[in-house]
């Protein structure tokens, strides 16, 4: 017995090696630039591949290690390559728009590797020399197990090295302190940037290199490990290393142990061990204040919508309205799929935008709504409206719950606290299979005969999501509003002309939830049927993607934002490489439009009215 | 004149170090009262204790006799004390009227309306004192393109929002150009002078303390060395020792040590 928990934790160990091989190039790129990499999963596919046609070419014990070395190198120049081409140009928006250019980059990664790997899991080879099993309290140990765990603290001293006695590594923890300063004393930002890039992906490629003895190398790695490496790094703390090796030791074990007690666990144990690290350490384990913020960019006043914007949007609400006179069935559905996306994105963006609360779980909220009602159809029997108000009272009460959590933290790390609420919802109606019907979902949920009629619904759906709209952008301009955006802009003077700003953050977060409810409500009934994909991150960041494509620092910007999403993916989905078209969509619009597709149109207007004679 | 705000013993350690050790005085009503030191003499860590941001380790604070010790600061704003920050503190997203509009509709207890329009709430109290610091003229400008020196003026606005008895400026003219420095101080004191709050401010400028100040506090070490009028400190034997190994104060006026209003 004592040997099978031996064995268990060296499980463990070994899985928390690769782990922190990822975990602390994400880390690393994080401390000195600011980016949350969502790409950092990619290189780490990439690795995996680039290693697996490496090491079935080469022969022999140095053709498999030479293998993982070149796999590394090669993932590092791609990391070079995605900085110096994407990144590097858009370091200057406003936080966390390099987040939507880096899943432009996941998407493209994904297609590119399907079109060079195939679809079919590869199992690669196993290490020659290290190919057998130990026998150790009797247990079998793979010797290859043993070799992850020397390798995992091996990279944390050579990091530990390299951050310590070279002027490189001098550079990179300075600049995690305090880039501005860095910059100051004249060292040259681009190198620094691209070098830490390029030593981030190496590891992150190393760590999928690593894994081709152990695990089939396939196409869902990418979104797979990039939860996790999130997870341990800001459980370490943004930027540290050692934090980032001591948290994976800690998921990594924990999962091990996790496993036999309950085998589900796996899916939501990561996010529950952060959510009680950050709800202890706001900061994570190694983590400093100063860590939590990227670049901000001031913003405008809020100005009242000139005529012309009113008569804009008025003709807009008036051809919504006429559109099931157009009606070909297909445009009434692409219509409400807009109106539940605007409403979701706009909800998200009271949060993120108003409120300076980053949310990536911000679906959760959505799911709720949506199976609220769901539920309140199918176990409860309610008729569709009342089922309708539920959605949004039960994503309230959840918004309540996890928002009293989230609105102690501030920046990168509510942004994580979020997550791991969705993630547990997620967990949750997953695993619940009794009621949620997990995996299965829950089907047949159609609106009341009255409004079976597809138009009728539009119209439903057309009053209740333009009524969240409006709804939000009273609140923006309300004194409430207000006070949201001036805790974002100082929390220290709001507390100083007498604010409680929590208990105000509070309540934006569940007024956001609820909205998110609303939008959901209307979509289930729209579909017939919910998934637990509707809170997974997937669909989270779907929604911080409309937020910052169409601009954070507008109202409006979620709107375009929302429309543009829905309207290209309703296009590129039929496409073939839909992904990696939809990719470089959005590296066009980040790269052509950096404050987002509202900054872009707002810029046009200004060019406009400057070219036209006085 | 009867005595506005109390310290009593005020104490406050950081792991072995004393930063402020029993300090005692008191703010009396209509007064306008510096409290200067060296650098790293405790001013900003005696300061932060008044107002709730830093919870002392012995000692109490009392507004007209109320005991404030260990009050959030935001309670402590509502019994009416206001501060202005050494870096200000606006909201950068709001226009200058905004920016007052914000404390008036804190005051008024309607941060929780979720359907008025902000931007037309209390304007014309918030022109009215954006009027009183010479700045009605930026009202509709973006807190954001104000320079230095008028973030300062509307930070004063912003403070004088609620009618305080009581306001605590720390280090208000930090950063400033010594014309500037003048004008704001020379406003500050008419606003004592017409409306009779008490003005506790920390200073490094000796310029602007002796022209002003009725009274001034020495702190040194975290200890208060010396407390008396501007003539008397500058007689002060200790305070010359402390300032400048025996020099005058009044022959450092023109060269203040800078440290402030830069942020790190």
């Amino acid at each position: 017995m004592m040997g099978f928990y031996f064995a268990q934790l060296l499980t463990g160990l070994a899985n928390a090696s690769s782990l922190f091989l990822i975990a602390s190039g994400l880390s690393i790129i994080f401390g000195v630039t600011r980016v949350v990499n969502f790409a950092h999963g990619s290189l780490y596919m990439l690795g995996a591949y680039i290693a697996y046609s490496l090491v079935t070419t080469l022969p022999g014990v140095f053709g498999f290690w030479t293998g993982v070395i070149l796999a590394a190198v090669a993932t590092a120049f791609i990391g070079a390559a995605i900085e110096i081409l994407i990144l590097r140009r858009i370091y200057h928006s406003p936080e966390l728009f390099q987040l939507v250019a880096t899943f432009g980059v996941v998407l493209i990664v994904q297609d590119a590797a399907l079109a060079i790997w195939g679809s079919e899991d590869l199992l690669g080879p196993r290490a020659p020399l290290l190919d057998r099993a130990v026998r150790i309290f009797g247990e079998p140990i793979p010797e290859y197990d043993l070799a992850l765990i020397v390798i995992g603290p091996v990279v944390l001293g050579l990091i530990w090295l390299l951050f310590q006695r070279t002027r490189w590594g001098i550079l990179v923890r300075a600049a995690t302190q305090d880039r501005e300063m860095v910059g100051a004393l004249g060292v040259n930002q681009h190198v620094l940037f691209t070098s830490t890039f390029m030593v981030g992906s190496f590891l992150a490629g190393l760590g999928g290199a690593l894994q081709v003895p152990r695990e089939s190398v396939n196409l869902l790695m990418d979104l797979n490990i990039i939860g996790q490496a999130f997870v341990v790094v800001v459980i370490g703390g943004m930027g540290s290393v050692t934090g980032a090796f001591v948290a994976a030791v800690i998921i990594s074990v924990a999962n091990a142990f996790g496993v036999l007690v309950w085998p589900q666990i796996s899916l939501i144990l990561p996010f529950l061990v952060m959510a009680v690290v950050l709800i202890v350490r706001p900061y994570g384990l190694f983590g400093t204040p100063a860590s939590a913020h990227g670049a901000s960019v001031p913003e405008a006043p809020l100005r009242a919508m000139p005529p012309a914007g009113i008569a804009v949007a008025a003709i807009v609400a008036v051809g919504a309205a006429l559109l099931p006179l157009a009606d070909d069935g297909f445009l009434l559905v692409l219509g409400i799929d807009l109106l539940v996306a605007m409403l979701f994105a706009a909800s998200l963006h009271l949060l993120m935008g108003v409120g300076g609360m980053v949310s990536f779980g911000h679906a959760a909220y959505f799911g709720l709504g949506a199976y609220a009602a769901a539920l309140a159809v199918k176990s409860l029997g309610l008729p569709m409206l009342p089922a309708m108000l539920l959605g949004p009272v039960a994503a309230a009460f959840g918004a309540m719950v996890f928002g009293w959590f989230c609105v102690r933290l501030s920046g990168v790390y509510l942004a994580m606290l979020t997550l791991a609420a969705a993630q547990i919802l997620w967990g949750i109606t997953f695993q619940w299979q009794s009621v949620t019907g997990g995996d299965d979902g829950i089907l047949g949920v159609w609106p009341a005969r009255w409004a079976s009629d597809r138009a009728v619904y539009f119209y439903i759906a057309l009053a209740l999501c333009g009524a969240g709209l409006l709804i939000i952008r009273r609140i923006a301009h309300s004194p409430f509003g207000y006070v949201l955006r001036g805790g974002r802009d100082s929390a220290l003077r709001a507390e100083a002309i007498g604010i409680d700003l929590k208990a105000h953050q509070w309540l934006g977060f569940i007024l956001a939830g609820a909205l998110a409810g609303v939008a959901g409500s209307v979509f289930v009934f729209s579909k017939g049927s919910v998934f637990p994909d509707t809170l997974a991150i997937g669909h989270s960041v779907d929604g911080l993607i409309m937020v910052l494509l169409g601009g954070v620092q507008s109202l409006l910007g979620p709107l375009f934002g929302a429309a543009a999403f829905v309207l290209i993916e309703d296009w590129v989905m039929r496409l073939d490489h839909w992904r990696a078209i939809f990719g470089v969509i959005i590296l066009a619009i980040v790269l052509l439009a950096p404050d987002g597709i509202a900054g872009g149109v707002g810029r046009l207007l200004t060019l406009l009215r400057l070219r036209r004679p006085a | 004149m009867s005595a506005v705000l109390t310290i009593d013993k005020l104490t406050k350690r950081f792991g072995g170090l004393t930063a402020v050790s029993d300090v005692s005085f008191a703010l009396k009503a209509g007064e306008f009262l510096a409290l200067i030191g060296p650098n790293g003499a405790g001013k900003t860590t005696c300061f932060n204790m008044l107002n709730g941001y830093i919870k002392p380790d012995g000692g109490t604070v009392a507004l007209k006799g109320r005991p404030i010790t260990g009050l959030a600061p935001r309670a402590v704003w509502r019994l009416g004390v206001g501060r202005t920050f050494q870096i200000t503190q606006t909201f950068a997203s709001m226009t200058v009227a905004e920016n007052v509009q914000m404390a008036l509709i804190s005051h008024h207890r309607r941060t929780l309306d979720l359907f008025s329009r902000a931007s037309r709430l209390y304007r014309a109290e918030a022109e009215a004192l954006l009027s009183r610091v010479g700045m009605l003229g930026e009202a509709d400008r973006a807190a954001t393109a104000l320079a230095y020196g008028d973030l300062k003026r509307l930070e004063l606005a912003v403070a004088l929002a609620h009618a305080p008895t009581v306001l605590l400026m720390d280090e208000p003219t930090a950063g400033m150009a010594q014309a500037e420095r003048t004008a704001l101080m020379a406003l500050v004191a008419d606003i004592v002078a017409a409306e009779g709050l008490s003005v506790l401010f920390t200073e490094h400028d000796m310029d602007v303390v002796f022209n002003h100040a009725h009274r001034v506090l020495v702190l040194n070490r975290g200890e208060l060395i010396a407390e008396g009028t501007g003539e008397e400190i500058r007689a002060n034997a200790t305070v010359q020792a402390v300032y400048l190994g025996g020099g005058t104060l009044s022959s450092f006026g023109a060269t203040p040590p800078q440290n402030g209003g830069v942020s790190p």
